[in-house]
């Protein structure tokens, strides 16, 4: 050992060993005199320096930046999520909230069903269970339980990241965390808005980031940080190809913005669908993005897109290319209404598309089941084909056979068409609960009247009641039974079915979602504002430069009921008021829309569209929730004559 | 809180100098992270910038393992740009494609096989380029020494088209990391070898991917300091090579090719066509018509090291350095394996009896053979 190392210093080969005694004497004497000669030259060099060293500090800010990297590491860390499947593997997660929701990969619940074991970052173990699925975007929302005040992580604004800026992932890779504290691989985003192709068939990457943190496989479901701790993502795919199964610089993440899109949906226990637009496009060879081929079952058909016209934006968001459509289309929940921007002769067109989805229930459940080919892209964990009899993670109608730990009992539910239907009471109840003190209401099946005047000045009366709904206009009276089927010829005619939609919407104000037939939560959607889309006008953009979330629009929660073929969805704001419903006497066609302004009680105004035409805006001066009594004093519920939108 | 201690002066001797180092070894890291605030330019206005100057290049290829797309850095406002020449460049429609999604047809100009750059022309005007330095054919620096103006340690950003994931007007992917060491490059690439042997800088970030090579390799200044190689391993480990072309030889490869025009470029770099081993020694091969042709010498050119050494031609070689060579490529192999100033041996079959030659060192590739 020694001899090498003089060797090397010495440079000498071969003769110091020659002989083995002198050879030592001389290996110990070189030993003793290097190690001596350091000392000296150590202690000259202190007692030269010892008057002039000075203690530099390093600069305030780099210190300051490097506690920072550390707090926002640290902040990470804690909020991430080591999910074990069994035997099939596992992989990562990030917490999203302090009631235990964490986001994570379709791909990494898949193996696992319904419950799991998750462990956090101060060594213990949680038991979890599943919510909601995104097949599609390859999403899972899982819910840890055990405690109300789990570190969480906040979503960030995925639109604001930049090339360039520093990034980290925070995950289980090779699933090296047996104390769950997770593996921090730093680096930066390497792109943006990448669009990475259906692998396999589904799990579609869209408008993700590209980072170069290293992912890994186990890293999968892990969320990716921005350099203040914020969730920007959640890793999930990698390029590979040729050097096997590990990190080569390039891995993507499913951008914030589309979890916070889906996070609704997911909520509500429900196995949610990515939308389509209904038409496909391509490139002209002009470079514009033209229609070249349209369903004209599509909403977008009705509200007037054509072969061959140009898309100039989807939701808000440039569309230049093939690519940019699909990466917009990619992040957005079937059922969501978004503007479309297009030009046709060189005019420019805006409306509201209601987007549909790209799959069947019954498809996405076979997807779920793994009856369908799902390639896991971004993951390396012994994946096994799925035994025979394997329990589904969804309700297909019949109750899977799962080992349900106690700790998660209650919590799941199947049902068709769902991921886990408790959530979905759950949800529903939340909403339900925020509707009834925001509008609540005197006991009693006293009448509503609803008066006011409309745009040009005429009046209206509207009177509701368990057993009829009337509407007087100028144009005539209408009249509908609100105690059979409200499938009955829409009411009054060219609403699209308004009184029907006021029935429900008294019954849903009054006594709550448990009377309007079959209620689901279905998640948020953007609620647009009630200004109408004009066309080809300069300031058409308006839709698009509404603040808010991503696509313009804050968003609200939406309650879905059926009542025989009707169907309605009432869409809820944050505090409770009930701002517009959805009414589709029959599917397929457009829909009674009906929008309320709010005010301190019940609503100031009202707007009813349908198609492309708006049916009437109502200025709401007066409405009466209680019979008249002689000498009834005004309540919150009677709203002053101060409001109107027109 | 951190501190450490900075004399004023590190002449105080050897032993205090190294101290000095190490301590601002520490204080350099931590320097770097406010390294872009104090250039007055962000690291994402930085690859912004750079992105701008690199081109999407489409042509050739598809089939599996040989990707149709890599990476382009345009060098003149006239739409000249150098990339990596490789089998993409194979083809009549070599389409380029800029940052703003702009595309054109790609013209090539010419090739500097030794570095295995190319040349491309597109009809632009105005287009941002970086500007490369004008050098003269010196000597290549040597192993180690700071080239381009960066040395090991300095931070780079790599640009580049890789797994072809940006198409149209969306933004090359950028990757950072440290150049790790400048270092001579000995690498292969499958059976063969890189005929490049001068300086390379060492990443030590993952670039050896599909579609990088032909990338920018740029400072936290935004300095053009190298262009990406294409997919190597190295020729000692086997591991695949992350490394960049210093800009200066970027510029003489773009210089020569300028200089010298279409033909004279393309031809192959060793006149015989044997591989640059052989080809250094003066030795040249019968052709390899054959999975394992037995490597007789066709001549040995005149003055050279193979001359001197005593090499004739119909010599059979058997043996280099003592470990037998059955096949043309085997007697490749061996002397790829070696590094330049190596001694080489080799045995020969003259009329029937074992001769064996002194080649002396193997001679650095560049160097005159």
């Amino acid at each position: 050992m020694n001899s090498r190392f003089l060797r090397r210093r010495g440079g000498a080969r071969g003769p110091l060993d020659s002989d083995g005694l002198s050879g030592r004497t001389v290996v110990i004497a070189w030993h003793v005199v290097w190690h001596f000669a350091r000392l000296v030259v150590w202690g000259v060099a202190m007692a030269l320096t010892a008057g002039e060293i000075q203690a530099v500090e390093i600069p305030a800010g780099v210190r300051a930046a490097e506690r920072a990297r550390i707090e926002a590491i640290a902040r990470g860390s804690r909020a991430a999520v080591a999910i074990f499947a069994g035997e099939a593997g596992g992989g990562s997660g990030v917490l999203v909230s302090a009631d235990g929701y964490a986001l994570t990969n379709f791909h990494v619940v898949q193996p696992a069903g319904v419950a799991m074991k998750c462990g956090l970052s101060d060594g213990r173990l949680y038991d979890a269970v599943l919510v909601g699925l995104d097949p599609t975007g390859d999403v899972a929302l899982v819910k840890l339980v055990g405690r109300d005040d789990f570190p969480f992580a906040e979503l960030a604004d995925s639109d604001l990241v930049e090339v360039g800026d520093f990034c980290f992932a925070a995950g289980n890779p090779f699933l090296l965390a047996t104390d769950f504290r997770p593996s921090i691989s730093a680096g930066i985003v390497s792109g943006t808005r990448r669009y990475q192709f259906p692998a396999g068939t589904i799990l579609e990457y869209a408008d993700c980031l590209q980072v170069d943190a290293a992912i890994n496989p186990g890293n999968s479901g892990g969320g990716l940080f921005d350099a203040e701790g914020r969730v920007i993502g959640v890793n999930g795919r990698a390029s590979f190809e040729k050097r096997g199964r590990v990190n080569v610089g390039v891995g993507y993440a499913i951008s914030s913005n589309q979890l916070r899109q889906f996070l609704g949906c997911l909520k509500g226990g429900r196995l949610v669908d990515h939308a389509t637009l209904g038409a496909t496009v391509a490139t002209a060879d002009d470079g514009r993005v033209v229609v070249s081929d349209i369903l004209e079952s599509s909403d977008a058909y009705r509200r007037g897109l054509r072969y061959d016209d140009e898309v100039v934006s989807l939701a808000g968001q440039p569309v230049r290319t093939v690519n940019a459509l699909k990466n917009i289309l990619g992040t957005l929940p079937a059922g969501w209404r978004v503007p479309l921007v297009y030009r046709r002769a060189g005019r420019r067109r805006e409306v509201l598309v209601r987007l549909a989805g790209l799959h069947t229930s019954g498809e996405l459940a076979k997807i779920v089941s793994g009856g369908a080919e799902t390639e896991t892209p971004g993951d390396g964990e012994e994946k096994r084909p799925g035994r025979p009899g394997d329990p589904a993670p969804h309700g297909d109608g019949q109750k899977p056979a799962v080992d349900i730990p106690p700790a998660l009992a209650g919590l799941y539910e199947p049902r068709n068409g769902f991921t886990n239907f408790h959530f979905n009471a759950v949800e529903l109840d939340r909403v339900a609960r925020r509707v009834a003190t925001r509008h609540p209401f005197p006991a009693g099946d006293a009448p509503w009247v609803v008066s006011g005047r409309l745009e040009k000045g005429q009046p209206f009366r509207i009177e509701l009641s368990d057993q009829r709904a009337t509407i007087d206009l100028p144009t005539g009276t209408s009249s509908i039974d609100a105690t059979g089927e409200l499938d009955a010829t829409p009411a009054p005619p060219g609403s699209g079915g308004l009184l029907a939609a006021l029935v429900l919407w008294r019954r849903l104000l009054r006594e709550g979602p448990a009377t309007l037939g079959r209620t689901t939560y279905w998640g948020t959607v953007p609620h647009w504002s009630t200004e109408p889309p004009t066309e080809g006008q300069a300031g058409a953009g308006d839709l698009t430069a509404a603040p808010g979330t991503r696509g313009g629009a804050p968003l609200v929660d939406v309650l879905d009921t059926a009542a025989a073929s009707v169907e309605g969805r009432f869409l809820v704001a944050d505090d409770g008021f009930v701002l517009g419903i959805d009414l589709w006497p029959t599917p397929d066609a457009d829909p009674c829309e009906v929008r309320f302004s709010p005010g301190e009680g019940l609503p100031t105004a009202m707007e009813v569209r349908h198609g492309d035409e708006v049916f009437g805006r109502f200025r709401i001066e007066r409405i009466d929730v209680e019979a008249p009594a002689e000498g009834r004093q005004d309540t919150d519920a009677e709203t002053p004559a101060d409001g109107g939108t027109t | 809180m951190r501190t450490c201690a900075m004399p004023e002066t590190p002449t105080r001797g050897a032993s205090l100098l190294a101290f000095v180092v190490t301590a601002a070894i520490g204080a350099v890291g931590a320097v770097a992270l406010l390294g872009a605030v104090a250039l007055g330019a962000t690291p994402e206005e930085t690859i912004a910038g750079g992105a701008r100057r690199v081109v999407k290049l489409y042509g050739a290829g598809g089939v599996r393992g040989l990707e149709a797309y890599q990476t382009g850095i345009l060098v003149s406002p006239q739409g000249h740009i150098v990339t990596v020449l490789s089998t993409v460049l194979d083809s009549d429609g070599i389409d380029c494609v800029l940052d703003d999604g702009r595309r054109y047809p790609a013209t090539l100009l010419g090739a500097d096989p030794r570095r295995e750059l190319a040349v491309l022309s597109i009809a632009g005007e105005d287009l941002p380029c970086y500007e490369l330095p004008r050098l003269d054919e010196a000597a290549p620096a040597p192993a180690g020494a700071a080239v381009g103006g960066v040395s090991p340690g300095t931070r780079v950003f790599a640009l580049s088209n890789l797994f072809g994931v940006a198409v149209g007007d969306e933004r090359v992917s950028a990757q950072h990391g440290v150049i790790s060491s400048i270092v001579p490059l000995e690498a292969r690439r499958g059976a063969h070898e890189a005929p490049y042997r001068g300086n390379v800088y060492i990443l030590d970030c993952t670039t050896s991917n599909p579609g990088s090579a032909g990338g920018a390799l740029i400072d936290w200044r935004g300095r053009l300091v190298g262009m990406l190689g294409k997919e190597l391993r190295a020729t000692a480990t086997g591991v695949w090579l992350n490394y960049a072309l210093p800009v200066d030889e970027v510029a003489r490869g773009y210089r020569s090719v300028l200089g010298a025009g279409v033909d004279a470029t393309l031809a192959t770099p060793e006149p015989d066509g044997l591989p640059y081993d052989v080809a250094l020694l003066g030795i040249v091969l019968v052709p390899d018509l054959l999975d394992k042709t037995p490597p007789f010498v066709e001549s040995i050119r005149d003055g050279s090291v193979a001359a001197g050494a005593g090499l004739r031609a119909d010599d059979l070689l058997v043996a280099v350095n003592g470990r037998s060579v059955a096949s043309r490529s085997a007697v490749q192999q061996r002397l790829a394996a070696l590094a330049d100033g190596d001694p080489v041996q080799v045995t020969v079959i003259r009329d029937g009896g074992i001769v064996e030659c002194d080649l002396g060192p193997k001679p650095r590739a560049g160097g005159k053979p």
